[in-house]
């Protein structure tokens, strides 16, 4: 007897969190342009606030059209459900701030977006919660910098700027053994390249602002949770297991089990530090998820090409990608990422800065500009921008040199791509020459 | 609440309020590989309008140590057992799915002890399918993958959740992927043995069903539903997890059927 069947990855990316508008029959999502929700009475507002009914109250808390984008990438992750926020560093910090407070520790990938890295490394350290950055490929540093208060183990998917590929499973496992929960940044993965929970993983977010949406036009985010991790039986975290004096007494883990971390997330998170999504911005991202599956395999395809082009290039000394026999990562990625190792990568140039300089302005179609995982093809030089300040020693530590360059690719025909570099690494060259 | 019961560890979830043997009680028992925060809502709703809660997590469920109780009729007793933890005298029982059998057999074994039982997502007899079956004894993902599609309306994996940003696939998967091997087959064959005449239920019963339920369909409760006591309430669009898909109208239903008693007697 064959078995049910869930609904494909494809099938959920258009239609998981919505059906047709009861009030209207409206296909599209429709964008609830609202702050607030009128109740059917006292007894109805009371139940609402005191979580003994379902529905929307005020939409910093919660609001139907952001509740659609949540559902749905919450099961083309597989998760008990996710929180939308302002902005990819608002799902980091909504994350670390409900599991942990003053004098909690977390330990994190040292390559991480630089964002990450100064919230962890330096505004976090001025509320009392240390992180102990490690070698992400270095799994006994992981082991070895777990302490009796550490709350989280932390990376990126596909790290920055190396493209080291976390290896999920290994990192869960130390976490898992330590009674401690991991969380990923899935941002350069996706749903589509990468099944997170599936390798172990139990936390997971994205700037949805990147390939979730596509279009360069929302700054978002999204925290999910697997609803895997036992907090009570882990014991270490009291914000999920112990009375909650600003909800009633509750116990999150008490009153609802797999959905404890989501709802102190969204009763206590989203309440207090407030960095809900708007509708309009939900509607923006959803536009670009419902094409997910679609532009991921062409973002990968595109890149190969790219990357075949520059590895052959006489200009450039290096390029950097998990798909390459030379990268670190090469076996792992193999394992973890069958479909790809994303859109995003680095090379080095020859010739140091002026050649970098000269390369980012001789682009026509690249635009020069600091994001990634647009469906525009994107550069940026960070020797001369990001990381302009730091000496040549220093990037060397970072992992950068004068000569790095970072490459987002998009969904354009990659002959142009291909052209335009091939012109831009001329010119380089001719500058390189008279410098 | 932490209680001993048989010499077992158990847990009830009191929505955050001390027991009053002043007020009336209701007993929640929930379904196959399931636990008390099914009842969430709802629960939590009479726990803050006038009534002791226990939202039990059965034995091998949830908090409550195990093994599984291996029929429905020693689930009963095990809830008559708490029940005498907590000198309570009677009470009012809701259970979802197997839990509603538990109801049932509740009523029937002691008629004395319960006021009104409601059965939500109920059918009898509760037949389960060979192939789930041995996938449950198998431990098989098959089987978690059928009680979790079966388990909700065909329109759930595509439609809007009503408890925001949740994924109700996500969170079965998630609930059962924390049982301990074995729960599941254990709660399923225990539904699939019961057999009763209910010769012994007097007390008003109300059978809450989903008219989009695949698991345990309205027309299977037509046997239930010529109890002289029973009443029927169809609830449009929801499936077999009527207090995750339909909660308001769950709770409406909970709360219209327990307050056609006002009270009931207090603990003895």
């Amino acid at each position: 007897m064959a078995g049910p069947k869930y609904p494909r990855f494809e099938t959920l990316a258009l239609h998981a969190g919505q059906s047709p508008d009861p009030a209207t029959g409206s296909r599209a999502v429709p964008i609830y342009q609202t702050t607030s929700y009128v109740f059917r009475d006292t007894e109805h507002a009371a139940s609402l606030f005191n979580m003994e009914r379902a529905g929307h109250v005020y939409s910093r808390i919660s609001n139907p059209t952001v509740a659609v984008l949540e559902e749905r990438i919450a099961a083309l992750e597989g998760g008990v459900g996710a929180i939308a926020t302002a902005s990819g560093q608002a799902a980091l910090h909504l994350a670390v701030a409900t599991l942990m407070g003053a004098g909690d520790h977390v330990v994190a990938s040292g390559s991480l977006y630089g964002g990450s890295h100064n919230l962890l490394g330096y505004t976090l350290k001025r509320f009392g919660i240390e992180t102990t950055f490690v070698n992400p490929r270095e799994l006994d540093a992981w082991k070895k910098a777990i302490r009796p208060n550490t709350r989280l183990l932390f990376g990126e998917t596909l790290g920055n700027p190396g493209l080291d590929v976390l290896d999920i499973p290994s990192v869960a496992a130390i976490a898992h053994a330590a009674k401690l929960p991991l969380l990923v940044d899935a941002t350069f993965t996706t749903p589509y390249l990468m099944n997170h929970f599936g390798l172990g993983a139990d936390l997971l977010y994205h700037s949805a602002t990147k390939f979730l949406g596509g279009h360069g036009v929302a700054i978002g985010g999204v925290l999910v949770d697997s609803g895997r991790f036992d907090w009570e039986a882990s014991g270490k975290f009291a914000t999920l297991t112990a009375p909650y004096e600003g909800f009633h007494g509750m116990d999150f883990e008490e009153e609802s089990g797999t959905r404890a971390f989501l709802l102190r997330a969204r009763r206590e998170g989203l309440r207090d530090f407030g960095a809900c999504m708007a509708p309009m911005t939900a509607f923006q991202i959803l536009q670009g998820v419902e094409t997910l599956h679609v532009r991921m395999p062409r973002h990968v395809e595109n890149t190969r090409a790219v990357v075949g082009f520059l590895s052959n290039h006489p200009q450039v000394s290096k390029v950097i990608y998990p798909e390459l026999e030379s990268h670190p990562d090469h076996a792992l990625v193999k394992r973890l990422l069958p479909k790809g190792a994303g859109a995003v990568f680095s090379f080095e140039i020859k010739g140091g800065r002026p050649a970098g300089r000269k390369f980012i302005e001789s682009l026509r179609v690249f635009s020069h500009l600091a994001n990634v995982g647009d469906a525009k093809s994107l550069v940026i030089h960070p020797a001369t921008t990001t990381h302009y300040r730091m000496s040549d020693a220093d990037l060397a530590k970072s992992g950068i040199t004068a000569g790095t360059v970072r490459l987002s690719i998009g969904l354009e025909a990659s002959a142009d791509l291909i052209e335009d570099l091939d012109r831009a690494l001329q010119a380089a060259s001719r500058a390189a020459a008279k410098a | 609440m932490e209680l001993v019961v048989d010499r077992r560890r158990a847990f009830a979830y009191t929505a955050s309020h001390a027991f009053d043997p002043k007020k009336p009680t209701l007993v929640f028992v929930h379904g196959a590989g399931l636990d008390h925060s099914l009842f969430g809502l709802q629960s939590r709703y009479f726990g803050y309008h006038g009534r002791n809660v226990l939202a039990l997590d059965l034995p091998g469920h949830g908090r409550s140590e195990g093994p599984p109780l291996p029929t429905v009729a020693a689930i009963a007793d095990w809830v008559f057992g708490v029940l005498d933890a907590q000198g309570i005298g009677t009470a009012g029982i809701v259970g979802h799915s197997m839990g509603a059998l538990v109801a049932l057999e509740a009523a029937s074994r002691r008629p004395e002890r319960v006021e009104r039982i409601a059965c939500i997502g109920v059918a009898y007899p509760m037949k389960v399918s060979e192939a789930f079956l041995e996938a449950a004894r198998r431990n098989d993902q098959a089987a978690f993958d059928m009680e979790t599609i079966w388990g909700h309306a065909p329109q759930v994996p595509l439609g809007g959740n009503p408890n925001p940003g949740m994924w109700m696939y996500g969170d079965a998967l998630a609930r059962l992927a924390r049982l301990a091997p074995g729960v599941l087959y254990n709660d399923l064959k225990a539904c699939d043995d019961y057999a009763s005449d209910f010769a012994g239920v007097k007390c008003p019963v109300l059978l809450l069903l989903g008219k989009r339920d695949v698991m345990t369909p309205p027309r299977a409760a037509a046997l239930l539903q010529k109890l002289p006591t029973a009443k029927t309430v169809l609830v449009e669009l929801s499936g077999h997890s009527l207090m995750a898909e339909a909660p308001d109208a769950t709770l409406d239903a909970l709360v219209a059927f327990f307050s056609e008693i006002p009270t009931g007697r207090p603990g003895r």
